[in-house]
């Protein structure tokens, strides 16, 4: 009862807040600035998103992927291939439901079919690649990512190396925002629950996690699948705010990006990704009045939180996961 | 009634015949040693039993059923749990998530129950958490429940690895070298916690040492290996008057 009513508070305080402050303060208010902070407040979300879906398999399951890029782009070109083609046709039957309606539908479509699409894509490089350690499995995700994008490029259909025009903005503060608390919250309760135990398990001591009977292969394919199927929910949720795709989005620059994120915050802390988030993302936006000069402030920080803090600013510290304790009895 | 039946096993590892035609037969309730020099086989015999390694030849059964094919993590849930030579915790979790981590195969939540954290999820999880501190209360480690595991003196640190094997609820428990780095005290207290676990759990248990004297206070039946043969089987009386265990152990005269 008392977690409905927690998701349900969640969803009044997302409409208020894009109903108030995105809506009337930032889009169409005094602040002149403000669709600039509302861009960066979207793409903080899905940074978010991409962060903490990354951190459960390299923080958590102790796999070291650096291919994300490689799944936001499917599940941003899926869901924006799939609204461009039948997004009239939606429109049509469901001419009964406000704009809003429509547009919430369409969404969500695109968002399952971003996310079962990387999902599939997450279980055709897991199962040969999860094989592989350490530096091989990271080669091999590299490749892959890299693959994704070249194979992109030379798909006419949705735009090659043009870029993909024309998708539609269905995305918005209270979506993006509403897949964060989702993606948060579907990573906690995981590393709750037994599934967890057998994620760190494994990041702990493959051998001894076998040994106790978790089946290694089985549970590490299964946390990349869950963390490709979100990175392609944000590449939903940003080419449907961006309206616009392009491969070099892709690169593995992204991806490397991403793995700051989680390094700087703290492998193995869901607060430690989103504030690596959070902060990478303003800081290359802050840092954009350099410059050309922009990357090495950017690099020198990265240096001096690494030398002064090497296992990330939140350690695998944790708020959100304490211990269950037994009351006693 | 035998539990474990080893016959003609066969290891190769290039060249090098690692386990040479072995043959064991463990009873239920056994108290088993086996024994050798260093470097005679006894882990790899080991990582036989519980998959980590396929024999070349022969058949290992337990129950009847043959395992020398199946993953570890499947030999693991036929009821075979181990402890190991060198100390393999789950370092970064808590001694109560090392127990804990033991009921994972014996799970009934799905990845359903644990993403939307279900009443199933809910009920499961207080049951794991009694179950796992009752089985660390029995080896004292109750007080060091909510301490990271890496944190523990060696020797808690060991009777940890038999708690979180135990949490498996195996029928058959394979010991590593249990007493490796203990002093003669330890080892002794070590020994009536062997003979005491396999009578309160009813369990069989398979004990690898090259301390003479562990297995010898506590085995009813000792194998010796040396070179991935065996050279001797019998009870610790038979075997400590063998004249190939002296060689063995001692160097020819």
């Amino acid at each position: 009862m008392k977690k409905w009513f927690g998701a349900l508070a969640a969803i009044t305080i997302l409409i208020v807040l894009q109903l108030t402050v995105v809506d009337r303060l930032l889009l169409t208010g005094p602040i002149q600035e403000g669709p600039y902070i509302h861009q960066i407040l979207i793409l903080v979300g899905i940074n978010i998103i991409l962060a903490v879906s990354l951190n459960l398999i390299n923080g958590f399951t102790g796999q070291f992927s650096i291919g994300h890029a490689g799944f936001f782009a499917v599940g941003a070109y899926a869901s924006a291939f799939l609204v461009t083609t039948v997004g009239d046709q939606v429109h049509q039957t469901l001419s009964f439901l406000p704009s809003t309606g429509q547009d919430a539908v369409l969404l969500i479509l695109g968002i399952l079919a971003a996310a079962l699409l990387s999902g599939i894509a997450g279980v055709i490089v897991g199962i040969p690649s999860l094989r592989l350690r350490g530096d091989y499995l990271a080669i091999v995700t590299l490749g892959f990512g890299e693959i994704i994008r070249v194979f992109i490029l030379n798909i006419n259909a949705i735009g090659g190396s043009r870029g993909f025009t024309g998708i539609p903005r269905l995305s918005n503060f209270f979506w993006v925002y509403l897949f964060v608390v989702i993606a948060v919250m579907t990573v906690q309760n995981l590393i709750n629950s037994s599934y967890g135990r057998a994620f760190i398990s494994i990041r702990d001591d493959e051998i001894a996690a076998e040994a106790m009977g978790v089946d290694t292969t089985r549970f590490k394919v299964m946390s990349f699948v869950i963390s490709s199927m979100f990175a392609g929910v944000a590449g939903a949720l940003f080419g449907h705010f961006t309206m616009y795709l392009h491969p070099n989005t892709f690169t593995f620059i992204k991806s490397f990006e991403l793995i700051i994120m989680i390094v700087i915050g703290g492998l193995g802390s869901i607060e430690g990704s989103i504030l690596g988030a959070v902060l990478i993302t303003v800081i290359l936006e802050v840092f954009r009045g350099f410059g050309p000069y922009r990357l090495v402030i950017f690099s020198i920080t990265l240096i001096l939180i690494m030398t002064y803090r090497p296992q990330g600013i939140m350690g695998s510290k944790s708020f959100l996961l304490k211990p269950r304790r037994v009351r006693a009895k | 009634m035998s539990i474990l039946e080893v016959a003609n096993c066969i290891k190769r590892f290039g060249g090098l015949v690692a386990v040479k035609d072995l043959n064991m037969t463990l009873n239920q309730g056994d108290l088993y040693g086996l024994i050798g020099p260093n470097g005679a086989g006894k882990t790899t015999i080991f990582n036989l039993i519980t998959g980590v390694y396929q024999p070349d030849e022969g058949t290992i059964k337990l129950e009847g059923r043959e395992i020398q094919r199946a993953k570890p993590s499947a030999i693991a849930g036929f009821g075979i749990s181990r402890t190991f030579q060198n100390i393999r915790l789950f370092q970064s979790m808590t001694v109560l998530e090392n127990v804990k981590l033991a009921r994972h195969m014996r799970r009934k939540q799905q990845l359903f129950d644990a993403v939307l954290c279900t009443p199933t999820l809910h009920r499961e999880e207080e049951e794991i958490e009694v179950g796992a501190l009752e089985l660390l209360k029995i080896f004292s480690l109750d007080t060091v429940a909510f301490e990271l595991a890496r944190n523990l003196p060696y020797g808690s640190q060991r009777r940890l690895e038999i708690a979180r094997a135990l949490g498996t609820k195996p029928k058959l428990l394979l010991l590593d070298e249990p007493a490796a780095g203990m002093n003669p005290l330890e080892s002794q207290e070590l020994m009536h916690l062997i003979r005491w676990i396999r009578d309160e759990f009813k369990i069989t248990i398979l004990l690898v040492e090259h301390n003479m004297k562990v297995v010898m206070g506590v085995c009813q039946k000792v194998q010796v290996i040396d070179y991935g043969e065996t050279i001797a089987l019998g009870t610790p009386k038979e075997i400590q008057d063998d004249p190939r265990v002296i060689e063995a152990y001692l160097g020819g005269a």
